[in-house]
């Protein structure tokens, strides 16, 4: 059935630290990679070498510019995948029951052996975090690595969803935020994690921590005269003595 | 949104045959044997090019048989149910009629309730969507149900034209003003929805909005992709304004001209009415996806 469970047991999912986010993509390099040959059907791409490559991405790292009232704009790399919402509107429009959320951890998966690939689901998660595959013909989005967080036969620290292990900034937490007392949630009561559009009352269990506010203003740099090479001896007296006149 | 030519027709065709479905079934005004055979037949057929073309647009057409079965939680599968319910009701109803002689006019005008529920249905697939401001804050369902109705009466007033019966022509007229008014109304909701209906910014989006106002340095990807091909569709929209013109003269303003001719010369006159019609609602159907924002284009920049 495509209704939503009541509640979960547990709330596995992720948290996001934007404050520390460098936006290298290794999290979305991965996540193909670990996915593209594990759940379901792979994630293909279309024309991958030509002029107009396309494909799918369970995650993709967009870069805002963000312009306060005054002072310098910041930069901030933004990971965007799955959230797993509690209120999934994605999960009830399914007509053919493919799309569901787990009882036990509340991941929502898709029954690729069920999709029809109507798409509907896609145009209900407002965060873009589904995508038909051009190849299968079936919805792909994140599993949270459901084929990596329980699987015995990797060592246990290999056991968290792709794009956590591979961070190499420690960007990513993997956890379950239904447990106050959990890593992820005391991160996220600390920092102040944050919903992505709270208006569209999908009560998203990944959470966002926002980048930390500047504790110094950013000095006025001369980025030029950094690149100058530092003359020294004969050359130094000189450029000092032609500075001078 | 992306316009699929599949969902175009399946929205157009399928509301036609389900509103010609309720004109029949509802038994109104002049009506004999030969009417029933070829506005039964014909409103079937129409509403089945209609279904087999929404089958058109799935990835996978050989699972479409899934559709029936999650009635209680999604709006996709209650139209899918509904339409074939309300087809095997009609189907009954009009066998009865024509075949044994029965005129069974509960059950005629039951097919009329669930023609008229398959068409909210349909338009609810749109209208419970939050992430298309334009759809679910706009009068979708009545529209739908107000369009259907008036495809179907232009319809089966052509074949009574034909088949030299009295054509309902003031009912006709009515009911296109009506139908005019009704998209009139719908366009300036529309006009007003954008993607920030619900409050959804770039900034919430990100959840940003404590630092500053937001703006996109960097795409994902340099190329396209599924999300932006299907859900920030931009192509085409300079020819909105002519498409509107084409929807409202093609639409309205040539059928209430058609069906007033049809008064002097004739009842086959309204044939031309519905055609030119149909091709109305093609277009406006068009922009109805066409012109329809995504919240989620918003993490791509388009406010």
């Amino acid at each position: 059935m495509t209704t939503l469970p009541e509640q979960t047991d547990r709330k596995l999912g992720l948290v996001i630290d934007l404050d520390i986010c460098v936006g290298c993509h290794a999290c979305a390099v991965n996540c193909k990679e670990w996915n593209t040959g594990g759940y379901g059907a792979a994630l293909s791409d279309q024309d991958p070498y030509g002029s107009d490559p396309t494909g799918t991405w369970l995650n993709r790292i967009h870069t805002y510019e963000v312009q306060p009232h005054q002072g310098e704009a910041q930069i901030i790399h933004f990971p965007k995948s799955c959230l797993h919402c509690e209120d999934a509107p994605c999960v009830t429009v399914c007509p053919t029951g493919a799309s569901y959320k787990r009882v036990e951890d509340g991941i929502v998966l898709v029954n690729e052996d069920h999709c029809m690939g109507c798409g509907l689901c896609a145009w209900a998660c407002p965060y873009g975090a589904r995508e038909l595959d051009a190849a299968a013909g079936v919805m792909k989005k994140c599993t949270l690595c459901v084929d990596r967080i329980y699987n015995e036969n990797i060592p246990e620290e290999d056991r968290v969803p792709a794009c956590v292990k591979s961070c190499p900034a420690g960007a990513r937490h993997f956890g379950d935020l239904s447990d106050p007392d959990s890593e992820v949630s005391q991160l996220v009561a600390e920092r102040g994690g944050l919903d992505l559009m709270p208006e569209q009352n999908t009560k998203p269990v990944n959470k966002y921590l926002p980048p930390k506010p500047k504790d110094a203003p950013v000095p006025n740099l001369n980025l030029a005269k950094l690149a100058e090479p530092e003359a020294k001896g004969f050359l130094g007296w000189l450029d000092r003595a032609l500075e001078k006149i | 949104m992306h316009p699929a030519p599949s969902l175009i027709a399946f929205t157009v065709l399928s509301g036609l045959g389900m509103g010609m479905i309720a004109w029949v079934g509802l038994g109104l005004g002049d009506w004999d044997h030969t009417f029933g055979w070829i506005a039964g037949i014909l409103s079937l057929m129409v509403g089945g090019i209609g279904g087999v073309a929404s089958v058109g647009h799935l990835a996978r057409p050989d699972r479409a048989w899934r559709a029936f079965t999650q009635w209680r939680s999604s709006w996709l599968s209650r139209e899918a149910c509904l339409m074939v319910t309300a087809k095997v009701t009609f189907t009954l109803y009009l066998g009865f009629w024509l075949l044994l002689g029965i005129e069974l006019k509960l059950l005629g005008w039951i097919a009329a309730a669930l023609a008229m529920a398959t068409v909210y249905a349909t338009a609810m697939i749109y209208a419970q969507l939050r992430t298309v401001p334009m759809w679910s804050g706009t009068p979708t369902p009545f529209m739908f149900m107000v369009l259907s109705l008036t495809g179907g009466l232009l319809a089966t007033g052509a074949i009574k034209g034909l088949v030299g019966l009295e054509t309902p022509v003031l009912y006709s007229l009515a009911w296109l003003v009506v139908a005019a008014g009704t998209v009139i109304w719908w366009t300036q909701q529309a006009a007003g929805a954008g993607r920030s209906l619900d409050g959804t910014t770039m900034e919430t989006a990100t959840g940003l909005g404590n630092i500053g106002r937001v703006k996109m340095l960097e795409a994902p990807h340099t190329g396209s992709n599924y999300l932006l091909k299907e859900m920030a569709f931009e192509v085409g929209r300079a020819r909105a304004f002519q498409l509107r013109k084409i929807g409202a003269f093609a639409g309205f303003v040539l059928p209430l001209v058609l069906t007033l001719l049809a008064l002097g010369v004739g009842g086959w006159a309204m044939l031309i009415a519905l055609l030119c019609h149909i091709g109305g609602m093609m277009a406006l159907r068009w922009l109805f996806f066409a012109e329809a924002r995504h919240v989620q284009a918003l993490y791509y920049g388009m406010r």
